[in-house]
């Protein structure tokens, strides 16, 4: 039978200096590659979709935009071409989860696997200790999903650029402003920020519910919740809006809210309403183009009477520093929550 | 190490769930150079002891020092100490060479050939799934690791509950062969009586969270005239149960 080498112990242990944080590594590589390997065929195969239905989309709209004369049967059939393009894909809908699924599978289990098999009694008697384990696999996990993500982003914005080109609005696009729910935060760094985010709150999650499964659970209930909670109430207010009596905001506007005024007093909606029902008939010209000429017509039956319509409103411009305002408070928050599991660790409650 | 170094030192400990108190006014010297069971029934307060010995816990009232002071849970504590819970758990998705790896990254002192050796004395292929094990390998390996980690202090929670009469043996074998050729100061807490007359020589007896008995074994059936470690225990436990029902 082999024997231990040395004889156990000696005096000067007491002095050793902690086992080194690269050591984490490995240990990290070898219990998370499947989850990490996992992500990057996500990924990867979203990559390879993106990339095919992109490169015809591209194409389709450089064959739009270089038509010329704009008006002729060819070049409205290049518009028609490009408009009418991925349908599943231009909303975003189908990529809003891509961030959650990504923390949830990766964040929630993180913790609440090792308190669920009982394998935290392991890992948190070893020599490494366990407040420096949880941060150094919180913080390793955070950038390996943070990472791609953006890598994955930076590949969305050249997927959705046409969208969002200047002199777009001739193609007989909905007028896209950078700041649509579905879209604005698959581009720029917010995409990655909210991976981070779902990542730490689901990480958090695991270590307060401790089952797997639940925490999961719980973990998309909250990045739901607060997805929606971001895009309702809280992203139109990150700078103070803009106003302005124009009636031609350019379509890349986020328009938040417009009201009359006349001589000074703001006029009900119901007595708004009375003004226009009165003065006009139903469109007479059917379809989409006879309601936005009468449209047009009230408008300006409205500003000759003394009416004034005021907007208020986000400047398309502002797109990047809302992208960082987001990503920022997103990336504090994510710290708060990483710090707050590693003190829930660190605090033996067992 | 020598006997003067106390392995376990408990004073006023208590630890407290909820309201309930699964520990209280423990006070406890445990020497170096022992096997030392801690038996009890169900419930005493023995996984709860091991518990704060390791640090996984942290007390409710009272101090806890292992290996000469060191403070349980501490850096140099946790670099002296190797502790096998309950129910030995292993990460089941990883191979038998994964745990090694992670084992000795996770840790100062690593001896890798010991790891092997034993492994491959115990017939455990290493590219095998820990989850695929069978319960008396897994504990095997458990054990393997943490002795790997040349440990003064061993700590095993209920090491035998789980396994079969054969698994049991060569387990206890196993840490007895550590005891005695290494030196490794064992702590193990089990309620299978019969098992630990063979390798305990120091015991300490809890029940309903409180130290009833603590000292070396020869002292202990020379002072109590009884025969076997579990007489001893039993007429303990039963004068407890008496007082209590009074």
């Amino acid at each position: 039978m082999s024997t231990l080498a040395v004889p156990a112990g000696s005096a000067a242990d007491a002095g050793l200096r902690p086992v080194p944080w690269r050591r984490m590594a490995g240990v990290i590589w070898r219990q998370h590659r499947v989850a990490l390997v996992g992500l990057v065929a996500l990924l990867g195969g979203l990559t390879v979709l993106l990339w095919i239905v992109g490169l015809q989309l591209h194409h389709a709209y450089a064959a739009a935009t270089a038509c010329h004369p704009a008006g002729s049967p060819a070049c409205s059939e290049a518009d028609l071409t490009f408009a009418g393009m991925d349908g599943f894909l231009s909303n975003g809908i189908i990529l809003q989860p891509v961030p959650v699924l990504i923390g949830a599978f990766l964040g929630a289990p993180l913790l609440a696997r090792e308190m669920e098999t009982g394998t935290f009694r392991y890992a948190w008697t070893q020599g490494f200790g366990r407040w420096r384990w949880a941060l150094a696999k919180l913080v390793s996990l955070a950038i390996a999903v943070t990472a791609p993500a953006w890598l994955f982003s930076l590949l969305l914005s050249w997927y959705y650029q046409p969208y969002f080109a200047t002199g777009n609005q001739r193609l007989g696009l909905t007028g896209y402003t950078p700041f649509f729910p579905g879209l604005y935060d698959l581009r720029g760094p917010a995409f990655a920020a909210w991976t981070l985010a779902a990542f730490a709150v689901g990480a958090l999650a695991g270590m307060v519910i401790r089952r797997v499964v639940s925490a999961i659970a719980v973990t998309i209930a909250i990045y739901a919740g607060l997805a929606f909670a971001v895009g309702t109430f809280l992203r139109e207010h990150y700078l103070a809006p803009l106003v302005t009596t124009s009636l031609n905001l350019p379509g890349s506007a986020w328009i938040l809210g417009q009201w009359w005024t006349k001589g000074g007093t703001v006029p009900s909606e119901a007595m708004m309403r009375q003004v226009i029902d009165s003065t006009f008939q139903p469109p007479v010209v059917a379809g989409p183009a006879g309601k936005m000429q009468a449209y047009d017509t009230v408008l300006q039956y409205l500003a000759q009477h003394g009416y004034t319509q005021w907007t208020k409103y986000q400047p398309g411009s502002r797109f990047w520093p809302f992208q960082w305002i987001e990503s920022g408070w997103l990336l504090a928050l994510s710290v708060l929550l990483i710090a707050a599991t590693v003190w829930l660790v660190r605090r033996r409650v067992v | 190490m020598t006997e003067h170094v106390k392995v376990l030192e408990a004073s006023g400990l208590g630890k407290r769930y909820g309201s309930r108190w699964a520990l209280r006014e423990c006070t406890l010297e445990v020497p170096a150079g022992h096997v030392t069971a801690l038996v009890g029934p169900n419930g005493a307060g023995k996984t709860t002891l091991l518990n704060l010995a390791v640090g996984l816990a942290s007390p409710t009232a009272g101090v806890v020092t292992v290996l000469g002071g060191r403070l349980a849970g501490s850096p140099a504590a946790l670099n002296g100490i190797a502790f096998v819970a309950q129910d030995t758990p292993l990460y089941k998705n990883l191979s038998v060479v994964d745990m090694v790896c992670v084992t000795r990254n996770l840790n100062r002192r690593f001896d890798q050939s010991y790891a092997k050796a034993r492994l491959a004395e115990l017939g455990i292929p290493l590219k095998r799934k820990a989850g695929k094990l069978s319960g008396g390998q897994q504990a095997q390996v458990a054990l393997t690791l943490a002795l790997a980690r040349r440990p003064q202090l061993l700590v095993l929670d209920e090491p035998v509950a789980m396994l079969d009469p054969v698994a049991r043996h060569d387990f206890m074998d196993t840490v007895l062969t550590a005891a005695s050729a290494d030196g490794v100061s064992v702590l193990l807490s089990s309620h299978v009586l019969a098992e630990l007359e063979r390798v305990a020589s120091y015991l300490v007896l809890l029940s309903r969270g409180q130290v009833r008995l603590a000292g070396e074994v020869k002292d202990l059936l020379a002072a109590g005239r009884v025969a076997s470690l579990e007489e001893l225990a039993l007429s303990h436990l039963h004068e407890n149960a008496t007082e209590v029902a009074q």
